[in-house]
């Protein structure tokens, strides 16, 4: 990641347009940055350069899909309550393992967060005993029932 | 809207499909033409290209397509899990408002595991800072459940990991649950 450039605050109109108005809209046709040039009043160079550069700058992490959990295999959120002066070592084993996407801290008694994937529901059993096996803590696997949100991106306030 | 029991019938990936999913997880190029560029890497034609994307789209494996931006980056630093614990008879009608709401980002039931966990409704509200999105989290409480709901509210402190999905052909993985 490159240097950051700007904060949030300074961005320009155009890169507040691109950043919110192309999350779900976007289309997908041969020349995709054409038609956000014709929507948007810039050229296509314009446009590449602009997207390009908000990635550098950390503002976007893709242009690509959103998978719907669970479609491409088993996935499930876990809890786990581990003592502060273990966290980091804790969180470094869980990283360690290859289906895990998201690792958060966070304030609570149970203070570490993890999704993990997995392409079967023995396997992502197996991981999960693996896992309570090298940290000595117990995992809460708490996997998604019931999804009640349409995706439609992040609408940007400025 | 509940999307469980989606009416499309479910799509099964075939080995091209994987190879392109593989591609275009970690987005697609800042070049004229990406899907080009992704159709000779595969030996098939950019319209093909273009199509199995829509299919996928269509049918739901693919919830959205498009811009995917880092809220921290962007200045949402206060990133709270709010976690509710909801009679089982008024989840679903609860949920919906919930996820009705504009501040709400994503709404998924889950278990409880008692007795360590009594929790069976989670959301996500990405703020600028916790003052507000602990006042957000209030006014849905009154507004919803009259104030009677057992809630909870977490914020992320460090983030040990955060990436799109990485695929492989024969570990096939989903979840975003950012």
């Amino acid at each position: 990641m490159s240097e950051r450039l700007s904060s949030p605050e300074e961005l320009a109109d155009i890169d507040r347009e691109l950043l919110n108005n192309f999350q779900h809209e976007f289309p997908l046709s041969v020349r995709p940055w054409q038609d956000l040039a014709d929507k948007t009043g810039i050229d296509e160079d314009a446009v590449i350069q602009r997207l390009q550069s908000l990635q550098e700058r950390g503002y976007i992490s893709r242009i690509g899909p959103v998978f719907k959990c669970n479609s491409l295999g088993v996935s499930t959120l876990v809890a786990m309550s581990i003592p502060e002066a273990e966290l980091e070592k804790i969180a470094a084993i869980i990283n360690s393992y290859d289906g895990v996407n998201h690792n958060y801290e966070r304030q609570h008694e149970y203070n570490l967060w993890f999704v993990i994937a997995a392409s079967t529901d023995d396997e992502l059993d197996n991981l999960l005993d693996s896992i309570e096996e090298a940290t000595g803590y117990r995992c809460l696997k708490l996997p998604m029932l019931e999804n009640f949100h349409i995706d439609l991106g992040f609408e940007l306030q400025w | 809207m509940v999307m469980n029991n989606p009416k499309m019938p479910e799509y099964r990936p075939d080995a091209v499909d994987w190879q392109l999913i593989d591609i275009i997880a970690g987005g697609i190029a800042f070049v004229k033409r990406p899907y080009l560029d992704i159709a000779e890497k595969l030996g098939i034609t950019e319209k093909e290209v273009l199509d199995r994307i829509r299919i996928m789209r269509i049918c739901g494996l693919i919830k959205r397509f498009g811009v995917v931006v880092n809220h921290r980056e962007l200045g949402y630093t206060a990133n709270a899990m709010v976690v509710w614990n909801i009679p089982d008879e008024h989840v679903r009608e609860f949920a919906q408002q919930l996820a009705a709401s504009e501040t709400v980002n994503l709404c998924y039931r889950r278990p409880r595991i008692l007795p360590h966990w009594p929790y069976n409704l989670f959301c996500m509200i990405h703020g600028k800072d916790r003052q507000t999105v602990i006042d957000q989290v209030h006014r849905l409480a009154n507004d919803y459940t009259h104030g009677n709901a057992r809630y909870d509210i977490l914020f992320s402190k460090r983030r040990f990991k955060q990436r799109g999905m990485h695929y492989h052909p024969c570990r096939k993985t989903g979840d975003d649950d950012s």
